[in-house]
């Protein structure tokens, strides 16, 4: 059922161009193209780019975790080299795992799935879909850029110094994140790079989040009016508010970390702590404190690297059925609530943490709740695939593919935010499979789809499709057989963060932890087929035209790649909101929403 | 998403910027002073001290280059290219950048004064957020130093075509100033 045509909500915003105080003259010289570039759709490549390179390291640490939890014996060759303490003759040692997990949780929740589906995707894209020349303030946006690039070298240089990286997990939990090296090798002079790192990336996420929202409220084309924003541009603007808020205090948190390593403050340490039987030179600080602060920021986050996998999901999915997207309202709603409630369910990270039981029950309704509008977006997905025709591009598949994973992991959050069962399973591997499902997995399918989906506008060609569906079936099975049997082990009693299962009780798990790494390294290596396929289209894809997959937004009304500054000088008007598919017009089965008014209407 | 917003004058994505920037730094604040208060509770540690009397010097001078600034962006409305009040306007302005370099300067006298009475950052809990909160406020208020800088540079430049980075800036240095209030009043109470 199309949306009725509307007059738009606010007034044309002729003078939007006008106010916005760049000049766009394409740049002339290398540097200025390609790597100082003030260009949103560059920074959104380069943050791709980051995402990718950081993907890779992320990978890889998870699959020397994995070797060494199925093998636990096994010398894994060259590891020793990397790491002599670390890894002495090879085999790691379990302080050495745990900076492998902590370093592949952090570049992983920060540098890819935050980078890439919020701040990638929507650089590139939230200002084309929104018909503006740039973003609001372009020098901003690189330099959102390269200052999370240095927060990343920062990150990866704690790999090359002598005491190696840090090994208080992605959550840095003090006092051991606080106290320095007494904590552990690692917790010295790695624990602070780490710190500095997620402020400085904070500082970023910010600046890019700054630019988002203002472009979304200021730099709309004429026509387009809030109601008429594509999902996607809608998911990013609701992402960069809980991203501004969350952000916000996630960077003084890390200043107050910082302060208690190097400052001699005593904001996280208790007094009387004795750590490796020394007494800790501080007093009177609160542990649980950071974990307030840190889960302010923490759930949230969960949430800036979803949301734009939903915002994506529902732009591509009605492209390829041919069909609206069902209840972009209710849609548009659910997003708004999840971002509501993101802020007021902090506290189901720590059911463990020893606050209050009553605390426990006030944050564990919201928790419920907020499993409400999350459903619901699900549902208007099938809603909109059932009795479509299903163009099954790669592009599409990945959306099915999110949605199933979304469902297999969100399934056991309802589990977990009972505070009487997650009691049982919050320290296991049930949660590790709860939330690479829902979040990791999930994220990663949404940013296949949307390099399926915008690599034609990116780089003018299209990507191999057989390529495409062959990696997209191998990682859908390769995903379920890693995460799935995780369930199990949680219930078993597997816990999170031991580097080995090598004790009478645990033994019998070890057959499961094998397959579970060689599925690992088996999805890992079919992503191989995913860079392949990258280099090879980049310079081979056959020519896309300028809208290769007949979708409404204002991103395909430009050409393949668009010129620097998006429109040729002419940005276009809106007509119509995005949702306009298995409507009969002049285009098609579809009016986009560049073209005037069929006749008649 | 109201018909209010039909009437609109045109988007001035400036000014659209810094309120974003004010609910971010709005939340770093409330971030620190929710950790302050949570802190002050975890242990009976807590030991207040007399805040340095410059600061309340500090704080009038703050709140005197607010109405500076409120009579430079007077004096830029009402001048046409036949009378030159521009120049007036950039006077006022240089005055306003005067006063916010001098709270500066006394914040940092009032930071001497502490270290003079044997208080510095790691000496007790209230001590730390006091040079936490003044840092963190100092931080904040030298990007608004750069921002009139770069206002007074366009007004000198363009004259009233000025009005909406100054505008924009004057907010953001407004905010500046209900924000010092907001952190010595916290400070000054302790709870």
């Amino acid at each position: 059922m199309p949306d009725t045509p509307r007059p738009p909500l606010t007034q044309p915003r002729e003078t939007a161009a006008k106010v916005s105080e760049l000049k766009h003259v394409p740049p002339q010289t290398f540097m200025r193209k390609y790597v100082f570039s003030v260009d949103h759709k560059v920074i959104g490549k380069q943050y791709l780019g980051l995402a990718l390179v950081a993907v890779c390291t992320g990978m890889l640490l998870s699959w020397l975790m994995r070797l060494h939890l199925g093998y636990p014996e096994v010398a894994i060759p060259g590891l020793s080299t990397v790491s002599p303490n670390g890894a002495p003759g090879g085999v790691m040692t379990p302080e050495y795992y745990l900076s492998l997990m902590t370093m592949h949780g952090t570049i992983m929740v920060f540098f890819v799935l935050t980078t890439a589906p919020f701040a990638g995707f929507g650089n590139f894209a939230l200002p084309l879909q929104v018909g503006a020349e740039d973003m609001a303030f372009p020098r901003i946006n690189m330099m959102s850029f390269w200052v999370t690039l240095a927060a990343f070298l920062v990150l990866v240089a704690a790999f090359f110094i002598p005491d190696g990286p840090p090994l208080s997990g992605w959550t840095a939990y003090a006092p051991l994140s606080a106290v320095g090296k007494d904590a552990g090798p690692g917790q010295g002079m790695g624990q602070t790079l780490w710190a500095i790192s997620i402020a400085l990336f904070c500082v970023g996420q910010l600046l890019g989040a700054l630019n988002f929202i203002t472009t979304t409220l200021d730099l709309r084309t004429k026509g387009m009016s809030l109601g008429r924003l594509p999902y996607a541009t809608w998911a990013w603007f609701i992402t960069s508010v809980i991203g501004l808020i969350a952000f916000s205090v996630l960077l003084p948190a890390c200043i107050l970390l910082i302060l208690d390593r190097v400052g001699g403050t005593s904001f996280f340490i208790p007094a009387g702590l004795v750590i490796s039987d020394r007494l800790q030179p501080h007093s009177g600080g609160s542990p649980l404190l950071w974990q307030h602060l840190f889960w302010f920021f923490g759930h949230p986050e969960v949430y800036i690297a979803i949301l734009p996998g939903f915002g994506i999901i529902s732009q591509i999915l009605p492209a390829f059925a041919r069909k609206p997207l069902l209840g972009p309202r209710v849609f548009i709603a659910c997003l708004a609530a999840i971002g509501f409630l993101s802020y007021t369910v902090w506290g189901h990270h720590m059911f463990l943490s020893g606050m209050n039981p009553f605390s426990a029950t006030l944050f564990s309704v919201p928790t419920l709740i907020i499993t409400i509008p999350a459903t619901i977006v699900t549902l208007l997905w099938i809603g909109t695939i059932y009795g479509a025709k299903l163009r099954f591009t790669t592009a599409a598949l990945f959306c099915l593919g999110f949605a199933s994973v979304f469902v297999s992991g969100g399934i056991s959050g309802f589990f977990l935010a009972q505070p009487s069962i997650d009691v049982q399973l919050h320290g296991t591997y049930f949660v590790v499979a709860h939330f690479h499902f829902v979040m990791g997995v999930a994220a990663m399918f949404g940013i296949f789809a949307g390099t399926y989906y915008w690599f034609p506008k990116m780089f003018g060609r299209l990507m191999n499709e057989t390529l495409g569906k062959v990696h997209f079936i191998l990682t859908f099975i390769g995903v379920y057989c890693i995460f799935m049997p995780m369930h199990w082990l949680g219930l078993h009693g597997d816990v999170r963060r031991y580097s080995a299962f090598t004790d009478e009780y645990m033994k019998g798990d070890i057959p499961l932890h094998k397959f579970i790494t060689v599925a690992a390294l088996f999805t890992g290596a079919v992503q191989l087929i995913f860079f392949v396929n990258l280099i090879y289209s980049r310079f081979k894809g056959p020519k896309a035209t300028d809208n290769p997959w007949q979708s409404t937004t204002l991103e395909w009304a430009t050409t393949s790649p668009p010129p620097f500054d998006n429109f040729g000088g002419h940005p276009p008007t809106v007509y119509r909101g995005p949702n306009e598919y298995g409507t009969p017009s002049p285009s098609g089965d579809y009016a986009p929403q560049f073209t005037p008014e069929p006749a008649g209407r | 998403m109201t018909p209010a917003l039909a009437a609109r004058a045109p988007a001035v994505p400036a000014r659209t910027g810094v309120w974003v920037a004010v609910l971010a730094i709005s939340m770093t604040f409330a971030a620190v002073a929710a950790a302050m208060i949570g802190r002050a509770g975890a242990a009976p540690d807590w030991q207040q001290f007399r805040l340095p009397p410059i600061l309340y010097v500090n704080s009038v001078l703050l709140m005197l280059s607010s109405g500076t600034l409120e009579a430079a962006r007077a004096r830029l409305k009402h001048a046409t290219p036949a009378r030159a009040i521009g120049g007036s306007a950039s006077q006022w302005l240089a005055l306003t950048l005067g006063l916010g370099i001098m709270f500066i300067a006394g914040q940092l006298l009032a930071w001497h004064a502490l270290a003079t009475l044997g208080l510095f950052l790691s000496t007790g809990p209230a001590s730390a957020f006091f040079y936490l909160f003044t840092a963190l406020h100092g931080v904040h208020l030298l990007g608004g130093v750069i921002a009139l800088v770069y206002a007074l540079h366009r007004v000198r430049q363009v004259g009233p075509a000025a009005a909406g980075a100054l505008g924009a800036a004057a907010l953001y240095w407004h905010f500046m100033t209900c924000l010092w209030l907001c952190v010595l009043l916290l400070l000054t109470i302790r709870l």
